[in-house]
Formats: structure tokens, C-alpha cells, sequence
């Protein structure tokens, strides 16, 4: 009998729970639509995040609006990286790991980046449920490698995750990354559920003034972006900048209102990378992102470090063989003062293995 | 035997059969292997039927075995094998604890006429129009729709709710999984059924098996005709009639005293229960039995067997001429046909063998596969259909065809699959973010695992999209990324007949291996 009052209570308490859910649910179409969402256990967090957030985003309008004054100061954005010996390295000829064992080592080590105790996302791609020889996704040897360099440098968690695009369980399996990136000590997180998710304003934004972004975004101190250099059918290249789609929970809203402009903007939000890691070992060179056989891959062996992420794209756009200008999103980010792209200002080392 | 390790070993073995049948609908991370639930459904008695029926091979007929076994033993199909027997059990044993009047059950008369009428409406349904009435009754798609529809949620929100709490420890090994209901509508008959199994089997025991399934009453045929049956010892039998109140089917006329074979499940219950150890289960005593058969209902047996599958061939062949696709649409999501999932041939084929148990629904990982409202018709409701708007079917998968008991969808090795169009993409160049917004989209070719969309040049720097039809398999990735709203820009036709996709053709790219950094 106690067991079955227990039930009840249970099944009263679920019920209520999912009669909340629904009053809040607009579309009533379906009725589970709204459950998944962790509301009880959220609000308490999302009180305190509301109130960081008057704080960050009155400091954070103001100083874009400083930015988008003076226009075309290209570096006034990027005071948060340290002072690293080059702007770019660009390694070529060695194994995703061996390159970038050499290239962070002429940045001055991981230890530039990452401080004692901090935590660290790395964001790599992972959008495509394909094996890794078919260069959809980052390396998995790459992401292996730095996720050893972070903890390494004191690093006191990392975290690994993408907003794939196919089924996210076979993404992660099937890229090697999941098992490779566990192996190395990190925590690969599920971002397949819009309870991951958070609403942040991107102040400055001309198409996107809001998103919401995966909570790791805003939990860590550190952000590493490792995109895989691919062609892209509408954009023509996905690299550093658009890598960042991977990150947020309506992608769609970014297509259908200016692709190119909201990919720019969403590189204004205050949580930038420290560090880009651009993973040009196999490359797609066409049918990207997704690719359609082996075909599509061409061998470059190389890998490119950057602190300016716009800097990276244009690099990458290079060894793609596109004009720079021709992608959109780049001379948008760069007069937007997020970046340059004019890659004869930069302090760039090049080295070949 | 009298002793009651009967009732024990099915009690046991009952309860292990249900939880496998329980894990393998609310494994909502289809940890499960193909191969084990393969196992658990070949005895399932309907799906067997139809798989045989579809396939025609004798490897398929593993119903044989359960006639047999009936045929033996009596109906312990019911008590050993079929879940929902199973969960009536349970539910009775529940209903035992919260009322004493719920597990007095008593002698009861038979619904003769009601059970026959709706055995021999099933089956002529089932011979000159399709599966539908099988759909709502039989025993095992009621099973398998309650748990999807109304047990798996469940599991999913507690999941959900447990792995939000682990996620602020920064524990991930649980992960949200996001629950997508299906069309309210869709969930009346499998709520009917569950609240009506679940409150007969909760006060009055097995009166679902005895009065409207038609396996049950079938199988209650055959089981008049068994080797091994309940047995009363007359002289030690002392009419208390203990027996007949916990006998679940009602069916033990202590008075005289004699067992309804036809409803007798063979649970074992009353040999548990009787102090005087007058029952027993045993050989049954043939000079006296045989005597006693009808001939002419073992006629109507072997008629309606002969008619079951003797007619369903002849149909099944004029069959073949039914409809044929109509003309492909360029009109503004003009969806001439719903999409069937692969491995279906073609709609009316899919929709001949699908009881609805929804287990394909359960499985696929990408939820893509939804119980229909009206696409198939009012005949098909709950069969599965596929729903872009919900998600697209994953390029990497074959699970539906896999686990599929009633070999409606038939097996689909890997590759097959992938060429496999159940479907085409149409591009509504009007709805199309790229001509109205003036701006770069792409999603759709983004996602087209084949790259029968892709993008041609257009105004200025902009690419727009086009289809290449004869590669592209259906799958629905570009009709569920388009961003246009309300309408689709591009959006998947079903074809009632499933075709053969060609091979993407891919060339080595121009683009030489670099020796130097190009900047």
C-alpha cells in the first residue's frame, strides 16, 4: 500500500509538473513539446545569470558603440589575448597533433591561454555523422592534442561539445571525437536540447541582436575554437567565424535573415576565442560542409594559429583558393572592427615540418 | 504435476519476457542491439503471421510454433509470452492490493457470441480490406502503442529532469532528451484501449483476452483441442471453490467442477491455490476427450486457416494493380503522396502489413518517424509516416527496417537504404529565402546527404538552390533545415511506390596539394 501511495504522489507531482509546462506552451499542437525543459532547477540559475548580465551588457554596449565609432582601428577589439609572440602561426607538412605540439609552442605554450584553474571549451566541429578520414568534422587527433596542452597548463576542466547538424549521437561516435576527447580527460556534453541553452544580446548586432547560446559558452573561462576548414555551398567557406553556428540553438533564424551578416555579428559577443585552431589537414575542398565521398578531400597538411579569428578566415580562404572578399562574412567582421583581413599587416610565422 | 512450481515458472518467466519488452520500448537511446529484439518478437503471434504472410517462407513462421505449443499446452501463449497478458496480470495483482473485491473473481459466462463476432469480423476484415481491425486489437501492437505513447514520455521527463540535476554537478552522462509529442489526435484510440485494458484487467481480470482479442479467442479454439490441460480430480475435490475465485479468466465452474478450456490461460492459479490438491495439469485422458470434439468446429478451424491465407494470396495478387504514383508537382507544397519510411516498397504494400505497434517509432533516433493522423487515410492511423517537419531521416541508418516484427518494412542493408527514394525533393523557387531576401542561405543544400540539392549561381555573388531528382532519396534533411516560414521553400513528395535513387557521381578536384602558404 505505501508503495502504491507513493506512486501516486509521484504521478500527481508529474502531472502538475507537465500541466505547468503546457499553460506555458503556446503551441499546443503537442503535448510533450515544452517537458523537456529543466524549468525548476533553471530558474535559480537564470536569476543570477539575468543579473551579471545588466552588468556585462551595459558595459558591453558601450564599448561597441566606441567600436563602431571609430570604425576602422582593425585591433582596438582584441585586448583580452596576451601578448603572443606572432599573430598567426601556420604550420605545414606533420600530423594534426605534431603540428600543433610546434605551432603552440611558437605562441609561447598553452600556457599563454590557459591559466591555472580555469576552465576551457574547446569548440570543434563536429556537425557531420561521417568518419574522419571525409574531413567533415575537426581531427579527432587535434582536439585530443589540445585538450592534453589545456590540462597540461593547469587547466582544471574541459569541456568538448557542437550543435551538430545530423543525429548528435552518431556525429559524436562517428567523428572519433567523443572517444578520443573522454581518453584525454575531457567532459564531451550533450548539445542537442534547447535546455542547454541561453538567451544572450549581442549588443551592436545589425541582423543578430540576440541568441541563445549553449551554457558551457558562458560557464568557462577559456574559449578555443577548432574549426575544420571546409568549401560551404552558400558561404563559400566555413571556417573560425562560422564555426560559432555550432554554438547556438536557432540556426535557422541565422539563414533565413542574412547568413552572412548574422555570422559576422555574432562574432561581436563579448565571449570571444583565445585561441582559433584551424584544422586544414584534410580539407573539402568542394560539396562542403558536408561532402559526398572522398573525392571532395584534398590532403594539405596543414594547420593555422591564430589569436584573430578574422585573421584565420582569411588565411583559410587562401589556402581554399577563394578570394577573400568574395566570402561575405569576412569583410563584414572586418570593418565591423572585429578582425583584419589584411593578412600583409600581420606578424605571421610560417613553418614547414 | 500439482505442486505449484507451475505457477512459479510462469511467473518467472513471465516477468522476465516483460521487463525485455518494457527496456526495449522505453530505450529511448536505442542501446538495445537489433538482433535482441528481433528475438524477442519472433514468437509474437500476429507479427509472425503477417511476417509469413508478406514473406512466405516457412523461417518466418514462427507462429507455427505457437500454435503448436497451443496446441500442446494449451493458451499459455497468453501467460508466458504475450506482454499485454503479461501487464493484465500485474495490473490484476495491483488491483488485488487496493480492493479485496478485485481478486475474487468467480465462475462467469463466456461472451460466445461477442468474442466469435469480433474473431470472425478480423478476420474477414483482415482478408478483404487489410490489417485494420488486427490494428486495434491485437494484443501486442495495444502493448507496444500504450508504452510508446504514454510509458516512454514518462521516462524520457524523468531522464530529462535527473539529467538536469546531474548537469549543474557538470555530470553528462545523462543527456536531455528532447520529447516530441505526437498529434493530439492521434492518441485517442491508444488511450481508449489503455484505459480499457488497464480498468478491465484492474477488477475483473483477463476479460480483455476473453472478450474482445481476437489472438486470445483464436488461440482458445485451438486450446479446446489440447494434450495438456487443467485437470480436476473429482473425488478429491471438495467444491470450496477457492479455485474459481482467483481464476483470472473466470472460466472454473467449481460445481461441476470443469475448466473452460477456450479461456483457460494456463496461469496456474488455481493449482496454487486448491488445498485439497484435486487439480492438476496433466495429459488429458484421450477415450473420453476425443469422444467429446466437435468436428464440425475443428472444420470451422481448419476453414478459417485456409481462408486466412488462402484468400489473403488471391487478394494480395489483384493488389498488385492499385495505384500507381500520380504526376510529381511543381506547385507551391502541393504533397501529392505522404512519405512512407524505407523499406516500405510502396504505400499500399506498407500499409497492408503495418499494425501500428509503433515499435519503428520507437526506435528511430531521430523521432522522424511519426504515428499518421490522416495521411494514409482514417485505415492507416498510427501507422508510421514520415514527419520533416519533426525532424529528417538520418542517411546512416536502417533501424526501422530492422526491427520491423511484421516485415512491413522490410530489410534494408545499409547500402540499399541509401538508394533507396521513398521520396523526391521539390524546390519552390518563390518560398526561397536566397530570391525574396536577396540573401545567402544554403541550408538545404547543406544538409542533402547526396547532393541532389545544391546551389547554381544566381544574382550577383548569390547561389541558389536546385535539385538533381534522380539522386535524391527523400530523406527530408533540406525540407526540415529550410528556414522558410510558414511554407517551405523546398519540401519532400512521397512516392506510393519507392524507386531506386542513382549513385552520386563524384570526380577528384582540380585543387593540387600545397607546397607553400599561399599568403
Amino acid at each position: 500500500m505505501l508503495f502504491f501511495k507513493r506512486m501516486r504522489l509521484c504521478y500527481f507531482c508529474l502531472l502538475i509538473y507537465s500541466l505547468q509546462s503546457l499553460r506555458n506552451n503556446k503551441k499546443k499542437s503537442c503535448i510533450f513539446r515544452h517537458l523537456s525543459k529543466n524549468h525548476f532547477i533553471n530558474q535559480f540559475i537564470k536569476i543570477m545569470k539575468r543579473r551579471d548580465f545588466l552588468r556585462t551588457s551595459v558595459g558591453g554596449t558601450l564599448a561597441a558603440g566606441a567600436v563602431l565609432k571609430m570604425g576602422g582601428f582593425d585591433k582596438l577589439w582584441s585586448s583580452a589575448p596576451p601578448a603572443a609572440k606572432y599573430d598567426m602561426v601556420a604550420v605545414m607538412g606533420g600530423n594534426p597533433d605534431a603540428m600543433f605540439d610546434l605551432g603552440i609552442q611558437e605562441l609561447g605554450g598553452m600556457g599563454t591561454f590557459v591559466q591555472k584553474g580555469q576552465k576551457v571549451l574547446i569548440k570543434p566541429n563536429i556537425g557531420w555523422d561521417v568518419i574522419p578520414d571525409l574531413g567533415a568534422n575537426t581531427n579527432p587527433l587535434l582536439v585530443k592534442r589540445i585538450i592534453e596542452h589545456c590540462f597540461k597548463a593547469g587547466a582544471k576542466e574541459v569541456y568538448v561539445f557542437d550543435h551538430t547538424c545530423d543525429n548528435w549521437v552518431n556525429c559524436y561516435s562517428n567523428s572519433g571525437i567523443e572517444k578520443i576527447a573522454k581518453a584525454a580527460g575531457a567532459k564531451v556534453v550533450p548539445a542537442n536540447s534547447e535546455s542547454y541553452y541561453h538567451e544572450i544580446e549581442i549588443p551592436g548586432g545589425v541582423k543578430l541582436q540576440k541568441a541563445k547560446v549553449h551554457q558551457l559558452l558562458l560557464e568557462t573561462d577559456v574559449f578555443i575554437n577548432v574549426p575544420v576548414l571546409k568549401d560551404h555551398n552558400s558561404t563559400r567557406m566555413t571556417c573560425c567565424l562560422k564555426n560559432t553556428m555550432g554554438m547556438v540553438w536557432d540556426r535557422g533564424y541565422w539563414h533565413s535573415n542574412n547568413l552572412n551578416q548574422c555570422i559576422a555579428d555574432f562574432a561581436l559577443y563579448e565571449k570571444k576565442p583565445a585561441l582559433n585552431v584551424i584544422d586544414c589537414y584534410n580539407v573539402m575542398v568542394k560539396h562542403g560542409p558536408q561532402g559526398v565521398s572522398k573525392e571532395d578531400i584534398v590532403s594539405m597538411k596543414s594547420q593555422i594559429l591564430t589569436t584573430d579569428w578574422v585573421a584565420g578566415d582569411a588565411a583559410a580562404a587562401k589556402m581554399l583558393g577563394v578570394a577573400v572578399e568574395k566570402i561575405e562574412y569576412i569583410p563584414i567582421a572586418h570593418k565591423m572592427g572585429l578582425g583584419n583581413m589584411n593578412l600583409d599587416s600581420l606578424n605571421i610565422k610560417k613553418i614547414k615540418m | 504435476m500439482s505442486s505449484s512450481i507451475l505457477r512459479r515458472i510462469r511467473i518467472v518467466f513471465s516477468t522476465l519476457v516483460f521487463i525485455f519488452f518494457v527496456l526495449v520500448f522505453i530505450d529511448f537511446k536505442s542501446l538495445i542491439p537489433a538482433k535482441y529484439i528481433n528475438a524477442l518478437m519472433f514468437l509474437q503471434f500476429i507479427p509472425s503471421v503477417l511476417k509469413f504472410y508478406s514473406l512466405k517462407t516457412l523461417a518466418a513462421g514462427s507462429f507455427v510454433i505457437v500454435l503448436l505449443l497451443t496446441l500442446i499446452t494449451g493458451r499459455t501463449y497468453c501467460s508466458f509470452l504475450c506482454p499485454l497478458g503479461i501487464g493484465q496480470d500485474l495490473n490484476s495483482r495491483i488491483g488485488g492490493r487496493i480492493k479485496k473485491k478485485f481478486r475474487r473473481y468467480g465462475f462467469k459466462k463466456p461472451f460466445t457470441i461477442l468474442r466469435y463476432t469480433i474473431l470472425a469480423a478480423t478476420l474477414v476484415v483482415t482478408m478483404v480490406w487489410g490489417v485494420y481491425m488486427i490494428t486495434l486489437l491485437d494484443p501486442y501492437s495495444i502493448f507496444a502503442r500504450s508504452m510508446t505513447y504514454f510509458i516512454k514520455p514518462v521516462i524520457i521527463i524523468i531522464n530529462n529532469f535527473l539529467a538536469g540535476i546531474l548537469g549543474k554537478f557538470d555530470i553528462y552522462t545523462l543527456s536531455n532528451v528532447p520529447v516530441k509529442g505526437f498529434p493530439l489526435i492521434v492518441y485517442s484510440i491508444p488511450a481508449a484501449f489503455f484505459l480499457l485494458v488497464g480498468a478491465l484487467s484492474l477488477t475483473k481480470g483477463r476479460l480483455y483476452c476473453n472478450m474482445f482479442c481476437p489472438v486470445g479467442t483464436f488461440l482458445g479454439l485451438i486450446s479446446k483441442i489440447s494434450l495438456f490441460r487443467i485437470k480436476f480430480n473429482e473425488t478429491a475435490c471438495t467444491r470450496c471453490g477457492r479455485c474459481a475465485m482467483r481464476c483470472k479468466s473466470s472460466c472454473i465452474d467449481f460445481l461441476k467442477p470443469d475448466v473452460d478450456l477456450s479461456r483457460c490461460v494456463s496461469c496456474f492459479n488455481c493449482i496454487h491455490t486448491c488445498q485439497d490438491k484435486a487439480i492438476s495439469f496433466g495429459l488429458v485422458n484421450f477415450k473420453k476427450k476425443v469422444h467429446e470434439t466437435d468436428e464440425s468446429k475443428r472444420k470451422v478451424i481448419i476453414g478459417s486457416l485456409l481462408l486466412l491465407f488462402g484468400t489473403s494470396r488471391v487478394s494480395n495478387g489483384q493488389d498488385k494493380t492499385a495505384p500507381k504514383p500520380k504526376k510529381d508537382s511543381t506547385v507551391r507544397e502541393n504533397r501529392t503522396c505522404p512519405v512512407c519510411p524505407p523499406g516500405g516498397v510502396s504505400i499500399v504494400d506498407f500499409n497492408k502489413d503495418c499494425i501500428a505497434c509503433s515499435l519503428c517509432i520507437n526506435v528511430c533516433p531521430n523521432s522522424v518517424l511519426q504515428p499518421a493522423f490522416k495521411q494514409y487515410g482514417i485505415a492507416g492511423i498510427m501507422q508510421p509516416v514520415m514527419d520533416y517537419h519533426k525532424s529528417f531521416c538520418t542517411y546512416n541508418c536502417t533501424k526501422c527496417t530492422d526491427i520491423c516484427p511484421t516485415n512491413a518494412l522490410h530489410p534494408l542493408l545499409l547500402e540499399a537504404k541509401k538508394l533507396t527514394q521513398i521520396g523526391k525533393a521539390n524546390f519552390i523557387k518563390d518560398n526561397c529565402i536566397v530570391k525574396t531576401e536577396k540573401t545567402a542561405c544554403g541550408a538545404c543544400s547543406e544538409a542533402c546527404p547526396t547532393k541532389a540539392c545544391h546551389m547554381i549561381p544566381y544574382e550577383g555573388n548569390l547561389v541558389i538552390p536546385e535539385v538533381t531528382e534522380d539522386i535524391c532519396i527523400g530523406c527530408g534533411h533540406c525540407e526540415f533545415a529550410c528556414p522558410a516560414s510558414p511554407y517551405k521553400a523546398i519540401f519532400v513528395d512521397g512516392k506510393a511506390i519507392h524507386a531506386a535513387a542513382k549513385k552520386p557521381v563524384n570526380v577528384q578536384s582540380d585543387i593540387k596539394t600545397p607546397v607553400e602558404f599561399p599568403f
